[in-house]
């Protein structure tokens, strides 16, 4: 389980410049560290990682690519700041939880009234660091665009 | 009472008392993009269907990163900017201008006690002169852009207290290393980093810009050094805009206080592939060097020049080398070139490309090959961050770097000690 995977590695400055389709962007994810990681994500997979996921640059195309990719989410003990709003902001879903009885290959299921992740491939059921209320209003929405579209201001209270 | 500058600062901008962990609406006093993030920028702000910008004089876009374009695909996005820049009458620095953090000090659009958000992660370099300044992403800048406002979570504040006068040879680079070092790369995560101490203090302006700047290395929010005299002195040569200083109260909560004594620190080395991991350079004299980069947002400014340049005076860099000189911006240019530190640079077979960027985000000017190593002023290391993931980068100060062009391989800089006593 790797720790401090930063967005260059999530998708290279080399693409994010040349390329502006999100999901041509997702052709490319972690190339750098494994080149045939694009093709071995399938729809609704979750990304599992160690410490400080997302560090580094600020770039918005790498939740964007993670996004376009199919990832249901992304589980890992701490997200680095700039990457966690640009996650929430593009309606990609993080979850803070510990990720060290999570294998490669166990099944996942996502529950978030209860703020668990289950590991079901194992019985396990791992809770996740509740998502805060602004935060999951946006993502309700699919987003910050879609949020603000329809309330027209960024007040907690809505 | 007992508040940290970003408690502050945030409290001012929210109108209402703010503590650490609060979640605050605040007014955004500047905002900005640069062109690998501006083009998100103008889609997400198209699509949240607001017809102007809150404040025209309030945002600005810099073409920096990859300028001028290496091809097709960057000359489109550069394009993009400067039509939204036309349609929406907003201010932009083109093609050779320089780095936005560099024309964001140097043009001093803002000042002490502002709350500026920017679509670059180094954002948080103004920090250096009492700014609560933090990287955003393109859709949060574009939600600031059409309302004037973001949400922020009110980070706790970690104390740095470095104490003591840097040695001959070392310089706030190598400070900036040590931090990270001793922080780690996730160690101030959502947090705000305050510095304080009599090394601080000691340092100029430019200097404590290269100390910020990499505070988002140790995953902070920001980097805030309290506003003094020459804070003042820096706003008082580029400004009339009133100055408001923020300093912390006595007793401000802090989550740690870390103290360190700068009296005895070495030259600083980051090897390859993160940031954190800083050794001494006598742990790594002697290591093959194939390009060395001065520049960037972290050390492309006037005084980075002229250390490179006192060491480079007179003497030719190794024939293996390729030494590339990216000043920060067109004034830091205009000024090398005024005091013969350009004509030092060229004789010595240095190349120098437009101001900007440079080869630091890997599209341009110099992206090395397989099994190169890279020794640079910049801020990150990463694998691939140049722009090949085959290469190593190596991270030190602009003494560290021109001393190692010369040799061909990791250099100590104080061997230059007499030149550098100047």
């Amino acid at each position: 389980m790797q720790n401090n995977i930063n967005t260059d590695y999530v998708i290279s400055g080399r693409y994010k410049f040349r390329i502006q389709d999100p999901r041509e962007l997702a052709k490319h994810i972690f190339e750098d560290i494994d080149a045939d990681f694009a093709r071995k994500i399938k729809k609704g997979d979750f990304l599992v990682s160690g410490e400080n996921f997302g560090c580094g640059s600020s770039r918005e195309q790498a939740p964007l690519a993670l996004k376009a990719s199919g990832l249901r989410a992304v589980l890992a003990k701490s997200f680095a700041r700039i990457f966690y709003r640009n996650a929430l902001n593009v309606g990609l879903y993080l979850l803070e939880c510990n990720t060290n009885y999570i294998d490669d290959g166990d099944e996942l299921a996502l529950d978030l009234e209860r703020n668990t992740i289950k590991v079901l491939s194992k019985g396990l059921n791992i809770p996740f660091k509740p998502i805060p209320p602004l935060g999951k209003k946006i993502l309700s929405e699919g987003g910050v665009i879609e949020y603000y579209k329809k309330y027209r201001r960024l007040g907690i209270e809505v | 009472m007992r508040k940290t500058i970003a408690e502050k600062i945030l409290g001012a901008h929210a109108q209402k008392e703010v503590r650490s962990g609060d979640i605050a609406i605040c007014d955004i006093d500047f905002c900005l993009g640069q062109d690998g993030t501006s083009s998100i920028i103008i889609d997400s702000f198209k699509k949240l269907q607001t017809e102007n910008v809150f404040e025209k004089s309030k945002f600005c876009m810099f073409i920096d990163h990859s300028a001028p374009s290496p091809n097709t695909g960057v000359s489109a996005i550069h394009t993009k900017m400067r039509n939204f820049a036309k349609e929406k009458d907003l201010r932009i620095f083109d093609v050779g201008c320089g780095i936005c953090h560099q024309l964001m000090v140097e043009d001093t659009f803002i000042t002490c006690g502002d709350l500026v958000i920017g679509a670059d992660s180094h954002t948080c370099t103004y920090g250096a002169l009492n700014i609560f300044s933090t990287g955003v992403g393109s859709t949060d800048l574009a939600v600031a852009l059409a309302s004037g406002k973001n949400w922020f979570k009110v980070p706790e504040t970690i104390k740095v207290v470095i104490s003591g006068k840097l040695p001959l040879g070392v310089y706030s680079k190598d400070v900036a290393l040590f931090l990270v070092k001793s922080i780690t790369s996730q160690g101030a995560n959502y947090k705000a980093l305050e510095f304080h101490g009599d090394t601080a203090k000691r340092l100029s302006v430019e200097a404590r810009l290269t100390i910020a700047n990499m505070a988002v290395e140790m995953g902070a929010k920001c980097g805030i050094f309290e506003a003094d005299k020459k804070v003042f002195d820096w706003f008082k040569k580029r400004t009339k805009k009133r100055v408001n200083p923020v300093f912390a109260d006595e007793q401000a909560v802090y989550e740690d206080v870390k103290e360190f004594d700068m009296s005895t620190l070495t030259p600083q080395v980051a090897k390859p592939h993160a940031v954190d991991n800083v050794v001494s350079v006598e742990d790594v004299l002697g290591t093959r060097i194939d390009e060395a980069l001065i520049g960037t947002c972290t050390n492309g400014r006037l005084e980075d020049l002229q250390v490179a340049a006192r060491i480079l005076k007179g003497k030719k860099v190794d024939s293996k080398v390729k030494l590339i000189i990216c000043p920060a911006s067109r004034e830091v240019f205009l000024e090398a070139a005024k005091k013969g530190i350009i004509e030092i640079f060229i004789e010595s077979g240095a190349v120098i490309p437009a101001p900007g960027c440079g080869p630091c985000v890997g599209t341009h000017n110099g992206v090395p090959a397989d099994g190169e190593n890279v020794i640079s002023t910049a801020n990150r290391n990463f694998k691939g961050r140049m722009g090949n993931p085959n290469a190593n980068i190596f991270l030190a100060s602009p003494a560290t770097v021109a001393a190692s062009a010369i040799a061909g391989k990791i250099t100590d800089p104080r061997i230059f000690s007499k030149r550098l006593t100047a």
